[in-house]
């Protein structure tokens, strides 16, 4: 797992695009209280940028209405908001149960290799992130590996070689 | 031995829209419905004997009717769609083919507890499959199934998707309703349940998708229709996950009651040619796993689970043979639960970590008979000792190996093991 407890300040100010500033307004109507926003304000700077800087998490504060460490807290508890920037292709593989008994670490070693990091690690040329996932609900089409949101099932050594191949 | 109750849409092409899933029957309950009282819609499903499909169970009318009579306060909805169990992925079948099956549970379950709020809460992992559902919501909004007037009548109903972001334990159900008011996951104590003390403080109902997703067929077809599946105490079907060492593993719904070898040999493929039967994890990764010979007796259901002194769980069935090295398997959970602990409880947040370390030694060949028994020593003391069962599902699943493969670690212990499976 990667360090969850710093903050990257990036030295300039955050603020939401129009879109996701729509967005924001729409769900503040669903809400009764203004702090129910966090979890997807943190979600909308992320799809934003990628991942969540320090000034990202002060405007989200500002924005709520709500202390900062009500932000910090959330931001570094769930494990799936990025503080720091991942790569242009970010790779998880699941390792938990069904994906561990169908060969997940033949496809995470070969990725290791492939890419030269480490899981948890970004490329040199911020091309590729590297992470291993608990369970990610595609047991029955196991083992699993997901980029960028999207899935890849029944997955092997040979079908990701293709894949990267595609990811340029 | 299949059944298409739930996943009768799941094959129509484009069934996830709203005007292919209406030519096949979608929101025609909705008429009778608001025929009825709320009140005659909780017998209603108390009588079909519908029981949670979250894991544990609970019969899901009987939950409804533990909301406070004459509340004062908004009633609301939780949708469980966290859906993060090991060897769990059957709630994601509905999100994708049949989201409108969902959605018209979501409007008979809120008009049963007078509820005009419904969050549901999906797990962040699920990236394409919340857009799909967030696409189907906006279409019901569109066609006049929510918002203002629920299909032309008085009623007023707002269903809004909060994602979660990686964190397992959002699965319990007051972590959940922590998470949706912005919270770390961390779960409350209870009393007070949360269908008297939940969201934002008011009277809240959580239940599983596959539970709200069952209602239309209820509401459309009665309760007996319901229960002519299924055995006595267990009507109804489930959709099962069949995953781990078969030839075709999936989703299948079946009717409860079934004998779970069959299953895995007619419906999943059998294992693969030339392995044998090690053991079988009957419910997702916290049940206790069965021998081969106790899985002869155990039919699907919670009954027989019960019997055989594990779980029903969430029905996600892991089928293991005999190239499985089960320490190491105990490793891949242990670690999993420690990964996931939210911190709060000292058993859980530093037991389940000193679990992990003496796996790990027993599997570097340093371990001793008495780090076996540690183990166990540790399972007793931190079992039931935190605010919610997330360390009991690593304890009781741990448990059962270290019982019934207690010599696959004795094996590592004297330095006899031979490691079959990479890890």
């Amino acid at each position: 797992m990667s360090d969850r407890s710093q903050l990257i300040e990036t030295g300039k100010p955050f603020a939401f695009d129009a879109q996701r500033d729509a967005e924001f307004e729409r769900l503040a109507k669903r809400y009764p209280t203004r702090e129910s926003l966090i979890l997807p304000s943190l979600w909308l700077v992320q799809e934003q940028e990628g991942w969540i800087s320090a000034e990202a998490m002060a405007y989200i504060a500002d924005r709520i209405g709500t202390f900062a460490t009500m932000v910090y807290e959330a931001a570094t508890f769930y494990t799936m908001y990025n503080l720091q920037p991942k790569g242009k292709y970010h790779i998880c593989v699941c390792r938990t149960l069904s994906c561990y008994l169908l060969g997940k670490q033949e496809i995470v070693d070969y990725l290791q290799r492939e890419l030269g990091i480490k899981p948890g690690a970004v490329s040199a040329d911020g091309q590729y992130s590297l992470e291993e996932v608990e369970c990610l609900g595609h047991c029955g089409s196991a083992p699993v590996v997901q980029i960028n949101g999207e899935f890849y099932e029944y997955m092997t050594v040979d079908k990701l070689k293709e894949l990267l191949a595609t990811l340029k | 031995m299949q059944v298409k109750l739930l996943s009768a849409r799941f094959d129509i092409p484009d069934a996830h829209k709203i005007e292919v899933a209406k030519e096949h029957g979608a929101y025609a309950t909705l008429d009778k419905v608001f025929a009825m009282q709320p009140e005659e819609v909780i017998e209603l499903v108390k009588a079909s004997g519908l029981r949670g499909r979250g894991g544990a169970g609970f019969p899901t009318g009987l939950k409804w009717s533990f909301l406070p009579k004459n509340i004062d306060k908004p009633v609301y909805l939780a949708v469980n769609s966290d859906e993060s169990e090991p060897a769990t992925f059957k709630d994601r079948y509905i999100l994708v083919r049949d989201p409108h099956m969902l959605i018209e549970g979501i409007i008979i379950c809120c008009y049963a507890i007078k509820s005009q709020a419904a969050y549901i809460y999906i797990r962040g992992e699920y990236t394409t499959q919340v857009k799909a559902l967030q696409a189907a919501i906006d279409e019901a909004y569109a066609a006049g199934y929510l918002g203002e007037s629920i299909a032309g009548r008085d009623y007023k109903l707002d269903v809004t998707v909060h994602r979660g972001a990686g964190a397992y334990v959002c699965g319990e159900e007051t972590a959940l309703l922590e998470s949706i008011e912005g919270r770390k996951g961390q779960p409350r104590s209870k009393p007070p349940f949360p269908a008297v003390e939940g969201l934002y403080g008011c009277p809240t109902i959580i239940n599983n998708v596959q539970s709200i997703a069952s209602l239309p067929f209820i509401l459309a077809n009665g309760p007996d229709a319901y229960k002519a599946y299924g055995t006595e105490k267990s009507p109804g079907t489930h959709l099962f996950g069949i995953s781990g060492l078969v030839k075709k593993p999936g989703m299948y719904e079946l009717p409860l009651g079934l004998p779970i070898l069959e299953v895995i040999d007619k419906v999943a493929g059998g294992l693969r040619d030339g392995r044998t039967l090690k053991g079988v994890i009957p419910g997702g990764s916290s049940t206790p796993v069965l021998t081969p010979e106790e899985a002869q007796t155990v039919t699907l259901d919670y009954e027989s689970m019960a019997a055989h002194k594990t779980m029903f769980g969430s029905g996600g069935i892991v089928v293991l043979d005999d190239t499985v090295d089960m320490v190491k398997l105990v490793e891949n959970l242990i670690y999993f639960y420690h990964h996931e602990s939210c911190g709060q409880c000292t058993p859980c947040r530093e037991g389940l970590g000193w679990m992990l370390k003496i796996v790990k030694k027993i599997i570097r060949g340093e371990g001793t008979t008495a780090d076996i028994d540690l183990l166990t020593e540790l399972c007793d003391n931190i079992e039931m000792k935190t605010v919610c069962v997330l360390s009991a599902a690593c304890t009781m699943s741990t448990r059962s190996y270290l019982n019934k493969f207690r010599h696959e670690f004795e094996a590592y212990v004297s330095g006899g093991a031979s490691s079959q499976t990479a890890m």
